[in-house]
């Protein structure tokens, strides 16, 4: 992932079956690529926030934007403004331990990146970690020393910071 | 509160009907029975029975166009909703405004091994098939909600940019019984509309024309669809502006005015061809510069700063960069920068533009130069523009007969010239035909034909014929897939492959098969007789017309090329 280009885009969309297709599929459809995508409820029942992010040049994202836009499931879209916002992603992984001293070794390391343990088993660990991908990258280059069994990675969710927003009544 | 105690499919019928819904296009089947049950003895609703799905669609693209309404068409589950597919693409790609109505399994019930999901007979995920080639789909799971997603679906489907809607009626909600209560009421919270123009981008944009010296207007499909003709024509005498149109704006103004160019394109009107790319301002209406439009996009009008009057503000800046974007209703928008540039603008006549416009059309305009009695595409097809009148309709199908009528057969007025512009499908023209007719019953309507496109859809002479809708079909018959074997003689060295249709059927004995006309023509005289009694005639009609199978379209801009570049002696 270049996660320098990385743009994101935060989308506001009726809560209900088929949304998720259709946006999924607008994009298969026009030729964008996504590098992710999460979704969830908002502070509304009814309305879901999708944080998609992309890897694409200003005018494919000018597209982007105004496609996604036009769906009747749609909301409201923007383009999460560059060093405007936080982003964080959540990762599961599950880590190879071959001997007490590799199992301290790791627990180190988590703490240094702030992750959890939130399973131990006598040949593996599983650590949970938050942050930037960046940050979440560094660290598994750090475990792949060890051997990553398992790894799960739930894509990045954002949002503007401060007073700017994007909010169905903003 | 009025509630009224009905079936799901009664519900439909009375919705449709606050729709004004006069007409629907389908075939039945069995997971679509309820709401034909319901349908017998409707005196509001005529069901016309078309003979394939694909077809029904079609008709109700034909009825959408010719009418402005909002066209239906209906099928059953399964084979039945995916064969509506190839139509409803269709009327995406052109922009208009169907409401697709299919059957589905039930989504709940005692007989649990028939539902939705479980690979149930006849059963389709149409919603997910059709969702890259509709504005919206429904599929109602309660019978409650039913008239509000019939008046949702034709809101979406008629207003803004229009496209193809799609309900899916699961069996059981059509018939059982609930209490419904009816409202003309619109829930789309996340509908947006733009439809009234930025004044400032107004300005900008009769600043900009006031000064133009070479101006030139584009007018696209969106014109039609607003309405918005009667300005184009004031905008143009306004700028003394010469108007080429796309292929879906045919019609939008009308080619007999000194100021028309006919279409722009890959096989456009030279003269539009030409001036375009000789143009400082282009005022671009309600188009969304497909390929087949502006060809290879670094040569297309590279000197004129562009205005984009569009309601879809995802084509602005899609194909083609845009100076003043102006993302409102064309007719509104065209009204306000009549005004705002009339007070600008002195009214120049008699400019080096004009000159070029008059010259170009002039040299490059399609004439009857030479043996105007040779049964050739361009003489024929002037011959019926002579026959019929202005009014009439004018559908075609897909490939050279479609390009013919184009360039040589002058459309006069919005919703006259009704073809596949966008997917290109063959077999469009004769169902849309049967669905214009339906709209239009004092008008003539007549389809124009090849040998290869007519075949995919000629069943439907039975449709017609069954269902008393006299239409007229030129089958410009070359026994060959022409278009394609045009580019396989230009492009691939006549290298002819698969184009070759062998023994055609005799059209004639084929319409007489299904209680049609058939007439076969080998001159002009002949031509022009067979038209009259197929016009006056209350039966339907197939001209069949021998033509060579070497007759190129030209001119003709290859691919990658750019307009300029066209070829081909015109």
């Amino acid at each position: 992932m270049e996660t320098g280009k990385t743009k994101v885009i935060s989308v506001l969309v009726e809560n209900k079956p088929g949304v998720l297709h259709t946006i999924s599929n607008l994009f298969r459809r026009r030729n964008f690529n996504i590098e992710s995508i999460t979704v969830g409820p908002t502070e509304q029942a009814d309305i879901a926030r999708m944080t998609i992010t992309v890897n694409e040049d200003e005018k494919t994202i000018d597209q982007i934007v105004k496609q996604v836009a036009k769906q009747i499931d749609v909301l409201r879209v923007g383009e999460l403004e560059e060093g405007n916002f936080v982003m964080r992603e959540l990762s599961l992984i599950k880590v190879k331990v071959e001997s007490s001293k590799e199992r301290s070794d790791i627990i180190n390391f988590a703490e240094v990146f702030r992750g959890r343990i939130i399973d131990v088993s006598t040949d593996s660990l599983i650590i949970e970690i938050t942050g930037t991908p960046d940050k979440i990258d560094a660290f598994l280059n750090l475990m792949k020393n060890f051997g990553i069994i398992e790894l799960a990675r739930t894509g990045i969710t954002a949002l503007s910071r401060g007073v700017k927003s994007i909010r169905i009544d903003g | 509160m009025n509630m009224t105690q009905m079936s799901g499919a009664e519900a439909l019928l009375e919705s449709l009907e606050r729709q004004k819904v006069d007409t629907v296009f389908g075939i039945l089947g069995g997971a679509i029975l309820p709401v034909y049950d319901a349908l017998c003895g409707n005196k509001k609703i005529r069901h016309i029975l078309a003979r394939h799905e694909q077809c029904a669609a079609h008709a109700a693209e034909g009825y959408a166009r010719a009418s402005g309404k909002a066209g239906v068409c209906m099928a059953t589950s399964g084979p039945g909703a995916t064969n509506l597919v190839t139509g409803i693409a269709n009327a995406y790609m052109d922009s208009s405004p169907i409401i697709a109505l299919t059957g589905q399994v039930p989504s709940s019930g005692a007989n649990t091994s028939y539902m939705i999901g479980k690979d149930a007979f006849q059963e389709a995920d149409i919603i997910g098939i059709v969702t890259a080639v509709t504005k919206y789909s429904y599929q109602p799971r309660s019978i409650p909600e039913i008239p509000s997603i019939v008046n949702n679906a034709f809101y979406i489907a008629t207003t803004g940019r229009p496209g193809p809607v799609l309900i899916d009626l699961p069996k059981n909600i059509q018939s059982e019984i609930a209490d419904v209560e009816f409202t003309n009421k619109i829930s789309l919270r996340g509908y947006k509309l733009s439809t009234e123009p930025n004044q400032t981008r107004i300005s900008e944009a009769a600043n900009l024309l006031a000064k133009a010296e070479r101006p030139i207007i584009l007018a696209g499909g969106g014109v039609i669809t607003a309405g918005a003709s009667d300005e184009l024509i004031q905008m143009s005498d306004l700028l003394m502006a010469p108007v080429a149109t796309t292929f879906m704006g045919k019609g939008s103004f009308p080619e007999n005015h000194p100021l028309s160019l006919g279409s722009i394109g890959m096989h456009g009107n030279p003269a539009a061809n030409k001036l375009i790319g000789e143009s400082d301002v282009l005022l671009a209406v309600g188009t969304r510069f497909s390929d087949r439009a502006t060809a290879n996009l670094d040569s297309f009008a590279p000197n004129a700063k562009k205005i984009h009057i569009e309601i879809d503000n995802a084509e602005i800046n899609k194909n083609i960069e845009i100076d003043i974007p102006i993302v409102a209703d064309a007719k509104k928008a065209l009204k306000m920068l009549l005004i705002a540039t009339s007070k600008k603008l002195q009214k120049a006549e008699g400019t080096m533009w004009n000159k070029m416009v008059k010259e170009a059309k002039e040299q490059l305009s399609p004439l009857l130069k030479e043996r105007p009695k040779d049964v050739i595409p361009k003489n024929l097809l002037i011959t019926l523009r002579k026959l019929l009148p202005a009014s009439a309709i004018i559908t075609t199908e897909v490939g050279q007969n479609q390009m013919w009528s184009a360039l040589y057969f002058k459309a006069l007025q919005p919703r006259t010239f009704i073809s596949s512009g966008g997917l290109g499908t063959m077999g469009f023209g004769f169902p849309a035909a049967i669905g214009a007719k339906v709209a239009c019953p004092e008008r003539q309507v007549v389809d124009i034909a090849g040998d290869g496109s007519f075949i995919m859809t000629e069943q439907e002479l039975a449709c017609s014929v069954a269902e008393n809708i006299p239409v007229t079909v030129i089958v410009l018959n070359n026994s060959v897939l022409g278009m394609v074997a045009q580019w396989q003689r230009t492009l691939y060295k006549r290298r002819y492959m698969a184009v070759n249709l062998g023994k055609t059927p005799d059209f004639v004995k084929l319409a007489e098969a299904y209680g049609a006309q058939g007439l076969r023509i080998n001159s002009i005289e002949e031509f022009e007789k067979a038209i009259k009694t197929a016009t006056t005639g209350n039966i339907t009609t197939v001209i069949d017309v021998p033509i060579s199978s070497e007759n190129d379209v030209v001119p003709f801009v290859p691919p990658g090329c750019g307009l300029p570049q066209q070829r081909g002696d015109y």
